[in-house]
């Protein structure tokens, strides 16, 4: 089995799509000749032609307005915005638009053909605008899926999935882990469901619930609380619309702890949203709180981003202080 | 790319050294104007094309006066904008896409939505396509390629650029024509929409009702330039401004925008000059910002009117057909008014579905849990406990539905 980095499992998926099925088309910002400020959707057009994997003028809300109609029609558009951080003019078509076609025409239209690809997350020095985790803006918004990868594996298998669901898809890429992240993937066709959590790891005195480029800093977090005697479940939620709570119910019920982590800030974060879930769910077999490391509530920093982000220390402080509450 | 030549003194260009001329073929009294080209539209076609305008203007009358009885929530007219809609969606294959904006019931009135259909959406009962989701005048159509209006404005535009560019693809020689306001384009979206059309060789026509005013503000106030049709030159894209009571011109200038788009894979902007006669909506009052003086003087320029002098003048229809038609179609929309009154609303279940492809366990809990809740307090709460089990009880919703 070969082995690939996240943008060559990525590019990879996008290949198979393209070739399996011509309605399939790639475009964004340098998304063309160039194949991509990361090189995610290297060589497409040279494979595919120029009307199928494309740039486009600088506009986001021009680049989803246009997949909208593209994916009405019938299409199956996988644009690119450039970084998660430049999604925000495309907010509109994003959430009155692709979120609510379906259901406002009573199913006569869908923009189900659409997948959005973004890479989100810190990390890499990029200050306020190349390092925002924007998931739980979207998680407020029915009628949208969303989906974050944590591996190449999992970018290959899911990415493919959100293609061919019959709902639109955002599907953040975590960029820190775009060249980082290696491991073997597959060659042929393959899927990963989708609004399905994955348990990585099983263990008894806690949870540990993540996405994307957080669970390398959750298993780094694991592997100090194992050495002290703490035996660690680690779930990937992998879609945080629509989420598994039950995945981390099941898991809840038997730990009795729960620790959430995201890169986001704080206050309004998909945590909260998980947090809630489960004490309603779990109430009477909570031995502590449930803790959320997080982002501050800051704009997203620059010099101080070490400080900033919730490493592996203090997701191991929390399983820790949930431990011994 | 850019073509420029050299200069060496500081000459600023303002855009004044190029005027945008008007189309006019037909004058107000129904005679073509001089050195006009004969129409190209033969006597069935325009007899279709004025019996839509009828028809639209007496749905538009009737519902506006039912929801001033209180029957309707809401409503929209496209009154005075007849000839600019209808003119355009003449000038198409029924195969093209419509995207609207809302105040286009003439182009579906013109493709054979019938009043049934209208009333449904408008009283959002059982048998409304949307499912009673949207407010009234939300209407769509897959049969009759005519999207489901979104409120959201100029959401629509970019769309109909990426809607063309998926037709081009097919290569089934189709297009998309988008109609939207002159308010509307000064939404970004308007402009991310004409470059992304031109820069991809998009068969689209963008379709710009300047009927003068966004609501309450006038175009003056908003958009320094001359009219919106100068825009497409920064866009490298053709244009052609038309008299939008003009019924001839506007039908002819929209055909042959269409050949442009279809065959030359290339988006083409039409400006119709146009007046909304009603108010925005039946939620607005505009005495309280334009004179009747200035609403007479359009009056007095009724697409209708105009289109009506040209049908008799080429004994094409006369007054007894006017007459008969009209009480026709005001029966009629009473009628299926009363009929889609007392429809049902939909079932509760249509709160949860669509949402998704698939009705997620999450959605279906909360499903249960209102139904549940429903079931304890069923005076609370009577449309909704009408169908609480639709299987059940839900007489068959789907007998005029769309396949």
């Amino acid at each position: 089995m070969p082995t690939m980095n996240m943008l060559q499992a990525i590019n990879n998926a996008l290949d198979i799509a393209m070739a399996e099925d011509e309605k399939v088309l790639c475009f964004g910002e340098d998304v063309g000749g160039f194949g991509g400020v990361f090189r995610a959707t290297s060589h497409l057009q040279e494979r595919y032609g120029k009307a199928r994997c494309f740039n486009t003028p600088l506009v986001e809300q021009g680049i989803i307005g246009f997949a909208n109609g593209l994916a009405a029609q019938g299409s199956v558009p996988v644009a690119e915005i450039q970084f998660a951080d430049y999604i925000f003019p495309a907010f509109d078509q994003i959430v009155n638009e692709t979120a609510k076609f379906r259901y406002r025409s009573g199913d006569l239209f869908n923009v189900g053909g659409l997948t959005i690809r973004a890479p989100y997350g810190g990390g890499i020095s990029g200050g306020h605008y190349h390092s925002q985790s924007p998931e739980a803006y979207f998680a407020h918004t029915p009628g949208l899926k969303i989906v974050v990868p944590r591996n190449p594996y999992e970018a290959k298998g899911l990415l493919l999935a959100a293609i061919r669901d019959p709902d639109p898809v955002l599907f953040f890429e975590p960029k820190r882990l775009y060249r980082a992240s290696t491991g073997e993937v597959p060659e042929e066709d393959y899927q990963l469901p989708l609004g399905e959590a994955e348990v990585t790891k099983e263990g008894g005195d806690v949870t540990l619930v993540g996405w994307g480029a957080q669970m390398e800093v959750i298993d780094k977090a694991v592997e100090l609380a194992e050495k002290e005697g703490i035996s660690c479940e680690v779930i990937d939620l992998r879609s945080i619309l629509p989420w598994d709570a039950d995945t981390v119910a099941e898991s809840v019920l038997k730990t009795g702890r729960l620790v959430v982590t995201h890169e986001a800030p704080l206050t309004g974060g998909f945590a909260g949203e998980i947090a809630a879930t489960i004490q309603e769910r779990c109430f009477l077999y909570l031995e502590s709180p449930i803790m959320r490391v997080t982002g501050l509530d800051t704009p997203f920093p620059l010099t101080l981003e070490k400080e900033y982000l919730p490493d592996h220390l203090k997701v191991f402080e929390a399983i820790r202080e949930s431990v011994n509450y | 790319m850019t073509t420029t030549r050299d200069i060496h003194a500081p000459e600023f260009l303002a855009g004044d050294e190029f005027s945008i001329p008007t189309y006019r073929v037909l004058s107000q009294e129904g005679t073509l104007h001089e050195g006009a080209e004969a129409p190209t539209l033969d006597r069935d076609q325009a007899r279709a094309i004025y019996r839509a305008m009828i028809a639209t203007r007496v749905l538009d009358e009737r519902m506006m006066a039912a929801q001033r009885q209180g029957r309707l929530s809401f409503y929209m007219q496209c009154t005075g904008e007849e000839a600019a809609v209808i003119g355009a969606t003449a000038a198409l294959d029924d195969a093209d896409m419509i995207m609207a904006q809302y105040r286009e019931q003439g182009a579906l009135v013109y493709r054979g939505f019938s009043f049934d259909e209208f009333m449904n959406q408008l009283f959002g009962n059982e048998l409304d396509y949307g499912k009673g989701r949207q407010m009234p005048i939300h209407y769509g159509s897959r049969k009759l390629h005519y999207m489901t209006i979104s409120s959201p404005l100029a959401t629509q535009i970019p769309q109909a650029a990426g809607y063309a560019y998926g037709q081009k693809l097919a290569g089934e020689g189709l297009c998309t024509l988008v109609f939207f306001g002159e308010g509307a384009a000064s939404e970004g979206d308007f402009h991310a929409a004409l470059n992304m059309a031109a820069v991809h060789e998009v068969p689209v026509i963008f379709f710009c009702r300047n009927n003068g005013y966004a609501i309450s503000t006038p175009a003056i106030e908003q958009f320094a330039a001359d009219g919106v049709a100068p825009r497409a030159f920064g866009y490298r894209m053709h244009v052609i401004r038309v008299d939008g009571n003009d019924i001839l011109a506007v039908h002819r200038a929209t055909q042959e925008a269409r050949r442009i788009a279809v065959e030359h894979n290339k988006p083409v902007l039409i400006e119709a000059m146009t007046y909304r006669l009603a108010a925005h909506s039946s939620s607005d009052d505009p005495s309280g910002y334009r004179s009747r003086k200035e609403e007479e003087a359009w009056r007095e320029k009724d697409p209708i009117l105009r289109m009506q002098r040209w049908m008799n003048a080429q004994g094409w229809w006369d007054d007894d057909e006017e007459k008969t038609l009209q009480e026709q179609l005001r029966r009629e929309v009473l009628d299926t008014m009363k009929r889609a009154e007392k429809r049902p609303p939909p079932a509760l279940d249509t709160l949860v579905s669509d949402v998704y492809a698939e009705v997620t366990p999450a959605l279906q809990q909360q499903l249960d849990a209102l139904k549940a809740h429903i079931r304890r307090h069923p005076d609370a709460y009577p449309r909704g406990a009408r169908f609480l089990d639709p299987e059940v009880s839900r007489p068959d919703a789907n007998d005029e539905g769309e396949s």
